[in-house]
Parts: structure tokens; C-alpha cells; sequence
């Protein structure tokens, strides 16, 4: 199957549609919560929750003995939550910083939940094979209940997304001071992370433990290059996390053996790359030729300014010049005179360089604006 | 008599084991512009946060006049530390502005005009409108600062706290904003100020408390700003050459 024919039977066939809308759904989710989470300067916390999510799974595979996904990602919730909540509890009442702990917390969780994984394999039980598909995940065993979860879920997330907005906002900019206002920093503190921790567990099925965390971080850091408003940051990264599930979930399935859960972090990557080179205000690509323009800007204003204290010198303003003279700058003389005189500001007699009139004008207003500057 | 503003009584606040602040007490009265003045570490900003409720005190209480100050939130406006948030944030300088009317809105509900003709009053006072569109990022260390001044602003308080407002600021936007601080003592608002420059405490300030864990003194510039207090403080024998 190539993309065109997925994109024709995407519509159609169930399979392939369920799998879709669920991993699209599931990018708008992290995509608008990982804004968050990025903002925060907590990036990592996503990979601590993942990881600390995983004995939660294997427990409650153990005491249901059920493999129902949603009974498994409520054991991820619930200890992923645990998780959580030690992190906080271990920045907050100890003096270890809050990278020590988010290590500590993902390397015990994700061990002991390792543990269980090899335990629950060695039992002489014929249902135990699968459990490790929430490793890296499995976005094909996605059916209509775990997409209609996610549907649901997204919509409160959105619903209280607007309700708290102006509460999210003053948190997440200046905690102290919302808390002066009289905000319960906590709660607000408690709802995001909660939503956060929800959204990484609903992702395990699809993406699995280990890479959950780049659909938390990778729309909501391709986002912040293209805009400087949260709002639309948050929109964008819910729609850059969309399309990196609807584009992963087509490369894999038009290619065999590619496995969804990798391809998709691979497209939101992709995502993070155009936007790190090409965003206009923050991409590198504009900054270096801003920075060359800007540069190539000094220079001539730098020639003028150096051939109009020449010229005031002189009587005649257009007295010309060798290069000779001229050149004490750094080896762009000739060129920028080049520059100067493309504007009429120069003109080249012979080897000699004048200065005219207009360029004289140009470079008495650069000065004085310069001198206003200073002021 | 005039009435006091702010009283603390008995504070004492530690992070782990060392106390920062001891057994302050302190009566800060109405309409008073006020510098706190003391040494690196001698807990001028937990003072504050401590009274705003930001720390929690391991004993000891505020009150502002005379209530808790869960009770007269409305009262009191805050301007921290610059650099205690990211300005790397995406957000406009009329938004960070408009922050200082969430709290009389309360919960849920979204600023609206009423709100933004107040943030946009409050840039023009700071003589910020120009940049009202602006992300703050790219604002100067000095507009940003008057930035965190008109969000307090907003907030129509009685009395201000400010943490070190002067702190990186050029020479230009330091007398913009003392000039703010003294129209607000004018209508009659308590300022209280964490300060850094003792050369110009008499020349800003009418009331300053000199503080190093412990309260060394409070009370009027020109009764208490002295070698003697200041060589309490400081530790060291602080001589200034300070023309009153």
C-alpha cells in the first residue's frame, strides 16, 4: 500500500480509520498539554510519568489478569499519579533538584515495572504475551472504545483547557505573584499535572513508554518557534501533534514493518526541525541572514560615516580618494564600496573613490541619528 | 496618630535550618514610602514574601490594617524580583499588564474591556504604550520593569511591595519610576521598597527599616539614617558620605 492509496481507504476501512483518528487525536493532546509542560521548564517530567507508568500496568494486569486496555492504562494512571507525585514531594521536602528526582523516580519505576514485565512472562499463563507491547507501543491494537476514551478525555482537557485558561496562564508566567492575587497555585499546580499524567498514560497504548515523551515535548517545541502568543502556541502544537499522528500513522501503515508509535515521534521530530531552521522569527535561517544583512548594513554605514569625516575636511566634498586611504577597515572596503556606489552615494573615477553629494547627505542624517541615539 | 498599614509581629522565617529572619517586628505606617535596606541575605525578599504570604512563616503574624491578610488581598499589590520569572514566555507586555486585574476578577472569569482599558492606562503611566504589543523578550531590562510596575499598578492598591525595582535599570527608568513611587505616597498608598543603593535612600525615601535577620531599626530617613545604624547592619563601620 503506498500513502495515496492509504489516504483513499483511510475513509473507508475501519481499521485504518480508528488507528488514524486515534493517534491524531491523541498529538492534538499531548501536542496542547506539552505546551504546558515545555513552558514550565518540566520537559522531562513527561518521560518520568511514562516510565512510572509502567508497573502500574503490570500490577494491574496481575490482580485482573484481564489484558482489557482500559484496565491496564488505569494501573498506568494510577501509578504514573504515584510517580508524579513523589517527584513533587521529593523537590519540595528534600534539597535535590528537581532533575535528580525526576531520574530517580523514572529509573525505580520503570525497573521495577521491568521486573514485573519478566515475572508476569515466566508465569505458565497463555494470556501473559503482549504486555510488553506498552513498551514502545502498538498503535494497531487501537479499537473504537480506547479512540472514543481519547475523544472524551481531549474534550475535557479542552473544556477545562478554556475554563482555567487566565489561571494556567498567571501560573505558568509568575506563580508568586498569582498567589499573591489570591489563586490556590496548588490546585491549579495539581489540575495541569493531572492532565498531563492522563494524557501520557492514554498515549501508552499508541506510543508506548519509552517515546511517549517526545509527543509531549516535540509539538509544543516546534510550536513556540512560530509565534510568540500562548494561545496560538498551544493551538499550533495541538495541530503539529494531529498531523504527526495522521502522517506516522500513514508512513507505517504504507510500509511494512514500520512500527507506528517510532514513526510518529519521528514525524513530530521532523516537525521540530522545519520549524527550528525556517520559523521567521526565532528559525536559525532567518536569524543568520538577518545577521548578515544587518552586518553588511554596519559596513557601509561604517565606509559612509569614514568618507564623510574625510570630506568635511576637505572643500569639495566629492575630493577622491585611493582605496589606500580608505581602506582601514577589516578588508570589506572594496566591496562595500561597490555597495556605495550601486546607491549613487560613491562614484569610482579611475582608482579613485568621491564621495557625492547624495552619499554626503545620507551620511550627515546617519550621524545625527546616531547622536540622537546616544542621547 | 496616622494608622499602621502593615504590622508584623514576632516573624521569624527559616529555610531548612537556618532562620533568614528573627523575631521581626515591625509597624509600617499608612502613607510612608519605605526602604528596606540591609546586607546580601539578611532576608529583605523573604520579608516581603513572608508578609504577602509567598513563605510560610515558622512563626509569627501579619496583619494589614489590622486584619489578616487573606482578608485585604484587594489592598495590596506586589512587583517581584525581575528575574524571578521567564520572559522568554509568549506573551504580549499588555497581557503581562492585564495580569494585574485576575485577581479581582477571581476565578474563571476572562479580562474583558473594561480590564484592558485599565492595563493600557497603566503602560501609558509607566510610559510603556508604545510597547504594548510587544513580546517581552524583546524588551529592554528597564521596560520590563515598568512592565511589572504597571501590572502592580492595575491592581489600585493601598499598599505596594516591591522587590528591588531598581535592579538593573538605567538611570532613565530608575527616575520614572521613583517618580511613580512618590505620586503614589502623594494619593496617600504605602510603598514599601526593597533597596539596594543607600546613596539614594534620603534622596527617595521618607521611612526606612535597616534589616539583617534580626530588625536593626525603622523609622524616619532623617531621625535614623546614620553611620551608627548603618555599621549595625552592614557590620562593617559603614561611613556615608551622604549629603542630607
Amino acid at each position: 500500500m503506498d500513502i495515496q492509496e492509504y489516504f483513499s481507504l483511510v475513509f473507508s476501512d475501519y481499521t485504518l480509520r480508528t488507528i488514524t483518528l486515534g493517534t491524531a487525536i491523541l498529538g492534538a493532546v499531548t501536542g496542547m498539554l506539552g505546551s504546558f509542560a515545555v513552558l514550565r521548564k518540566q520537559s522531562l517530567l513527561g518521560d518520568a510519568i511514562s516510565h512510572a507508568a509502567l508497573p502500574g500496568i503490570a500490577i494491574a494486569f496481575l490482580i485482573t489478569g484481564s489484558k482489557d486496555s482500559n484496565t491496564l492504562l488505569l494501573g498506568a494512571l494510577v501509578s504514573g499519579l504515584i510517580g508524579t507525585f513523589w517527584i513533587r514531594g521529593i523537590i519540595t521536602k528534600t534539597h535535590l533538584k528537581s532533575d535528580t528526582a525526576l531520574g530517580l523516580i523514572l529509573s525505580l519505576f520503570f525497573g521495577f515495572g521491568m521486573l514485573l514485565l519478566t515475572f508476569i512472562q515466566k508465569q505458565p499463563n497463555a494470556n501473559q504475551a503482549g504486555l510488553d507491547k506498552y513498551l514502545f507501543g502498538q498503535a494497531a491494537t487501537l479499537v473504537e472504545s480506547d479512540v472514543w476514551m481519547m475523544a472524551i478525555v481531549t474534550g475535557i482537557c479542552l473544556f477545562v483547557l478554556l475554563l482555567f485558561w487566565k489561571e494556567f496562564k498567571i501560573l505558568l508566567f509568575d506563580k508568586d505573584y498569582a498567589k499573591t492575587l489570591g489563586f490556590n497555585t496548588k490546585a491549579i499546580d495539581i489540575l495541569i499535572t493531572s492532565f498531563i499524567v492522563l494524557a501520557i498514560v492514554l498515549g501508552l497504548q499508541t506510543v508506548g513508554v519509552v517515546l511517549m515523551s517526545a509527543m509531549l515535548l516535540a509539538p509544543a517545541a516546534a510550536a513556540r518557534q512560530w509565534t510568540n502568543s500562548l494561545g496560538t502556541m498551544v493551538f499550533l502544537a495541538a495541530i503539529f501533534g494531529a498531523f504527526s499522528g495522521v502522517f506516522g500513522t500513514a508512513i507505517s501503515a504504507s510500509q511494512n514493518n514500520l512500527s507506528t508509535g517510532p514513526v510518529i515521534v519521528l514525524v513530530a521530530s521532523f516537525f521540530v526541525l522545519i520549524s527550528f531552521i525556517f520559523s521567521p522569527s526565532r528559525g536559525l535561517l532567518f536569524k543568520k541572514i538577518r545577521f548578515i544583512k544587518n552586518r553588511r548594513d554596519l559596513e557601509l554605514h561604517k565606509t559612509l560615516a569614514f568618507m564623510y569625516h574625510i570630506a568635511e575636511t576637505h572643500d569639495n566634498i566629492s575630493h577622491p580618494h585611493e582605496i589606500k586611504i580608505l581602506n582601514n577597515f577589516h578588508g570589506f572596503t572594496r566591496a562595500t564600496l561597490n555597495k556605495l556606489v550601486g546607491k549613487n552615494y560613491v562614484t569610482l573615477q579611475g582608482t579613485t573613490w568621491c564621495l557625492t553629494k547624495e552619499g554626503f547627505e545620507s551620511a550627515a542624517n546617519l550621524y545625527n541619528q546616531l547622536n540622537r541615539n546616544d542621547e | 496618630m496616622t494608622k499602621i498599614a502593615v504590622q508584623v509581629d514576632d516573624l521569624t522565617v527559616a529555610y531548612n535550618y537556618k532562620p533568614v529572619l528573627w523575631d521581626i517586628d515591625l509597624e509600617i505606617p499608612e502613607g510612608v514610602l519605605m526602604a528596606i535596606v540591609g546586607p546580601n541575605g539578611a532576608g529583605k525578599s523573604t520579608l516581603i514574601k513572608s508578609i504577602l504570604g509567598i513563605l510560610k512563616p515558622i512563626a509569627g503574624s501579619v496583619t494589614i490594617y489590622g486584619k489578616s491578610y487573606d482578608k485585604q488581598r484587594s489592598l495590596v499589590a506586589y512587583v517581584p524580583q525581575k528575574g524571578s520569572v521567564d520572559w522568554d514566555f509568549p506573551t504580549t507586555a499588555l497581557d503581562v499588564v492585564t495580569m494585574g486585574t485576575y485577581g479581582s476578577l477571581g476565578w474563571i472569569k476572562r479580562p474583558r474591556q473594561k480590564q484592558k482599558k485599565v492595563a493600557l492606562e497603566a503602560l501609558e503611566k509607566v510610559g510603556m504604550l508604545a510597547f504594548k504589543s510587544r513580546q517581552i523578550s524583546q524588551l529592554s531590562g528597564g521596560q520590563q520593569q515598568r512592565i511589572f510596575l504597571a501590572r502592580a499598578l492595575v491592581q489600585d492598591a493601598s499598599i505596594y511591595f516591591m522587590d528591588e525595582p531598581f535592579q538593573g535599570v538605567d538611570a532613565t527608568t530608575e527616575i520614572a519610576i521613583i517618580n511613580i513611587l512618590k505620586e503614589l505616597r502623594k494619593a496617600g498608598k504605602t510603598v514599601i521598597v526593597v533597596h539596594h543603593d543607600l546613596q539614594t535612600v534620603p534622596e527617595y525615601f521618607d521611612w526606612v527599616t535597616f534589616l539583617n535577620v534580626k530588625k536593626i531599626a525603622t523609622g524616619p530617613v532623617k531621625d535614623i539614617f546614620n553611620d551608627d545604624n548603618l555599621t549595625k547592619t552592614y557590620g562593617i563601620n559603614y561611613k556615608v558620605s551622604i549629603q542630607k
